[in-house]
């Protein structure tokens, strides 16, 4: 895993393919996204590295194209908010909001990450290598989460649907109003949100479990017996009397 | 005997402070032990645009000739920073409503009525259906907390995108769906469990505050390459602030919803107690885009309890570019329509009353799911209801606009307006009728 940090993915595979640079220091983050915007379907510039984010916002948002991009660096706000298709590594660490949205894909992250990582994420994968800040997932739709080190606090907030794996330790009100989402935590859970319960971990969900792992390369390395199951009591689904102190 | 029948008796009398209304609330509450949920706006009386009267021509201002001399009511919003900017031919548009709230014969109807008069529509909190991108020629694309059905593909079929913060009707609350709207449909687009309760958040998911909201709005000018304008919706409350942050935040267009304005369901107590009349609004956002250079520039839109071309032309006398309509667009199309009497009775209502939008019982077929229910609307004669509606509303506002000798609708101006009462002439800032007085205004 850590030994391509350098390089694009498949670079060293693609002949034809040559990687294409973009130097924010000369260059803005406008002519940038235009650029990947304009490519098109069968484009052979699928290869991209970004120098110099300098934390910069919305970096490599709304792309629609398999094409893969590297960012060199730290990035700020919603760096591939709203991706589909393309495949984006970050070198390092991302701000608020990284691939919000996401349709599909993949966006993974090297660092750490701040709040709302994969908010309202509606497909693909997201990974994180170091740790996630509060609200991991706030609200997700169907991206599945993988995150080595540990999240903050009410992260899967309103989750509806998704995975949200976590190899390290989850912070307090986990999966706090969670709908159909699943979560799976290694580590120690600080506490659980409102009609979020801890559930039986079964055969398909290790089975599951194991897919969530090998898409992040890392099936060999951990042992899915050693996780636990989070999702919906289903409680609150219906206004009722009795959940008031909830609402 | 007889004395005893002499002494007067006092009538029945009810008390001003428990009324039948307050009386029925209170057991209502106590028997269920849950608050009261109900659609549509604020129905208390609170200062409105009735309160104001336009002065029309004298000898110092002389009037427009009727059908003769023009009068234009055109408007282009998203000048700011829009690539390409959202023209309408009418100043009214169609206020977000989401699929789900109201039916798919429902939505397509608004599109068909606004597209032939030349104004958009707007989605809601449910995403962007087919038969409304199809029927409509200009369609907003809501950004709202919940994110239901949000994705890149509807944001650039839209022709602009609407940040929602928040409504009239609820500033500060979320959305709300209750069970039996939740159709297999609903929940499919919502990504939910068929028939929950949905609770929808009230706050976005991944921004607070006004430096995120400039972040997230660069996000999604990025995502669509500048193209489209970004509106920004904010409930009546303390909308000085919030138009100038909104402004702040690199907005193209400011909608500001007042306390009277519909929702789909959300709890009483909230409809008829937070936020502020939609006449107290609109001068404080004018005076924050004026103060910060942008009137005309960062155009507003105002909505909540629009019913009239004199609304309307009150409105942007007051310094609105445009206005939005919910209620008065259904009603338009058949809601609440006293030839279904006998079914409101049935529901326990009557006509000019039903207000249980959540229930998806509505006998027009409107705020409803049920197949059953849907199909009595026809979406191509509801749609003429609704373009022969908004043609009137424009008419009316023309007239007005003439009448006080104004070439084009955005002429209008306060020095227009008079006040009926001392406090609606302190919130529009206009005086007194038959009195210089503005409340409120020093050295007056
Ligand atoms: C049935 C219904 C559904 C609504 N759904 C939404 C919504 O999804 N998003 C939103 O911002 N506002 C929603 N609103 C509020 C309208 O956009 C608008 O602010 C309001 O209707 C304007 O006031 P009026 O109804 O008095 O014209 C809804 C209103 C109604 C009546």
């Amino acid at each position: 895993m850590q030994s391509s940090l350098a390089v694009a993915p498949n670079r060293a595979e693609s002949t034809l393919d040559s990687e294409r640079v973009f130097d924010l220091r000369t260059s803005t983050v406008r002519e940038l996204n235009q650029k990947l915007h304009s490519l098109s379907e069968d484009t052979n510039e699928k290869f991209w590295r970004v120098e110099n984010p300098r934390g910069r916002h919305a970096i490599a948002v709304g792309l629609d194209l398999p094409i893969s991009v590297t960012i060199n660096g730290h990035v700020g706000y919603y760096c591939a908010g709203m991706n589909k298709r393309a495949d984006v590594t970050v070198q390092g660490n991302a701000g608020v909001g990284v691939a919000e949205n996401i349709v599909s894909g993949r966006v993974h992250v090297r660092g750490d990450v701040s709040q709302s990582a994969g908010a309202t994420g509606i497909g693909g994968n997201l990974i994180i290598d170091g740790n996630a800040s509060a609200r991991c997932g706030i609200s997700m739709k169907g991206v599945n989460i993988l995150v080595k080190g540990s999240v903050g606090h009410m992260s899967a907030f309103m989750a509806q649907a998704g995975t949200l794996t976590v190899l390290g330790d989850a912070g307090e009100a986990l999966g706090d109003s969670i709908y159909e989402a699943r979560l799976y935590v290694r580590g120690s859970v600080a506490s659980l949100g409102a009609d979020c319960m801890e559930k039986e971990m079964r055969d398909e969900h290790k089975a599951q479990l194991f897919k969530e792992l090998e898409s992040a390369g890392i099936a060999g390395e951990v042992d899915v017996s050693s996780f636990r199951r989070y999702g919906s009591a289903r409680q609150l689904y219906h206004f009722h009397i009795d959940n008031i102190s909830s609402y | 005997m007889n004395e005893h029948f002499r002494i007067p008796r006092t009538v029945p009398r009810k008390s001003a402070t428990f009324d039948d209304a307050s009386i029925a609330e209170i057991r209502r509450a106590a028997a269920t032990g849950i608050y009261d949920i109900r659609g549509a706006g604020a129905k208390r009386r609170v200062p409105n645009f009735d309160d104001l009267l336009f002065l029309g021509a004298s000898i110092s201002r002389y009037p427009l000739e009727g059908y003769r001399e023009k009068c234009g009511t055109e408007v282009v919003l998203g000048t700011r920073f829009a690539k390409k900017p959202i023209e309408l031919k009418i100043p009214v548009t169609i206020a977000g409503m989401s699929f789900g709230s109201l039916s798919g014969p429902a939505k397509e109807a608004l599109g068909r009525g606004a597209s032939a008069v030349g104004t958009s529509t707007t989605t809601g909190d449910g995403g962007m259906t087919p038969e409304e991108r199809g029927h409509s020629d200009i369609l907003v694309y809501q950004y709202l907390p919940s994110r239901y059905g949000m994705n890149p593909d509807d944001l650039r079929k839209a022709d602009a995108i609407e940040v929602v913060i928040g409504q009239g009707a609820k500033p500060g609350g979320g959305g709300m769906l209750l069970g039996q709207k939740i159709s297999p449909r609903v929940a499919q687009m919502r990504t939910l469990p068929e028939g929950i309760d949905q609770r929808s958040a009230c706050r976005h998911p991944d921004w607070t505050g006004p430096d995120d909201l400039e972040i997230k709005i660069e996000e999604l000018r990025e995502i669509t390459d500048w193209q489209k304008p970004i509106y920004v919706k904010v409930g009546a409350s303390r909308p000085y602030y919030d138009t100038a942050l909104a402004v702040k935040s690199g907005a193209d267009v400011v909608v500001v919803d007042g306390m009277q304005g519909g929702t789909a369901a959300t709890q009483e107590v909230f409809i008829e107690h937070v936020g502020i009349p939609t006449l107290a609004a609109i001068r404080q956002s004018v005076r924050a885009l004026q103060e910060l250079g942008q009137h005309r520039k960062v155009q507003l839109i105002v909505s909540g309890g629009i019913r009239s071309g004199a609304d309307v032309a009150k409105a942007l006398a007051l310094g609105a570019d445009a206005v939005a309509i919910g209620t008065a667009a259904l009603i338009a199309i058949g809601d609440n329509d006293p030839a279904l009497e006998a079914e409101y009775q049935k529901l326990g209502t009557t006509a000019g009353a039903y207000d249980d939008w959540h229930e998806g019982r509505d006998p027009a077929g409107i705020t409803t799911q049920e197949p059953e229910l849907m199909q009595r609307l026809d979406p191509v004669r509801a749609g003429q209801q609704l373009a022969n509606y908004l043609s009137v509303l424009t008419m009316e506002t023309q007239i007005i606009a003439r009448a006080c000798g104004k070439s084009h609708i955005h002429n209008l101006e306060p020095e227009d307006l008079v006040a009926l009462t001392v406090e609606s002439a302190a919130m529009a800032g206009v005086p007194l009728a038959g009195t210089d007085w503005i409340p409120g205004v020093e050295g007056r």
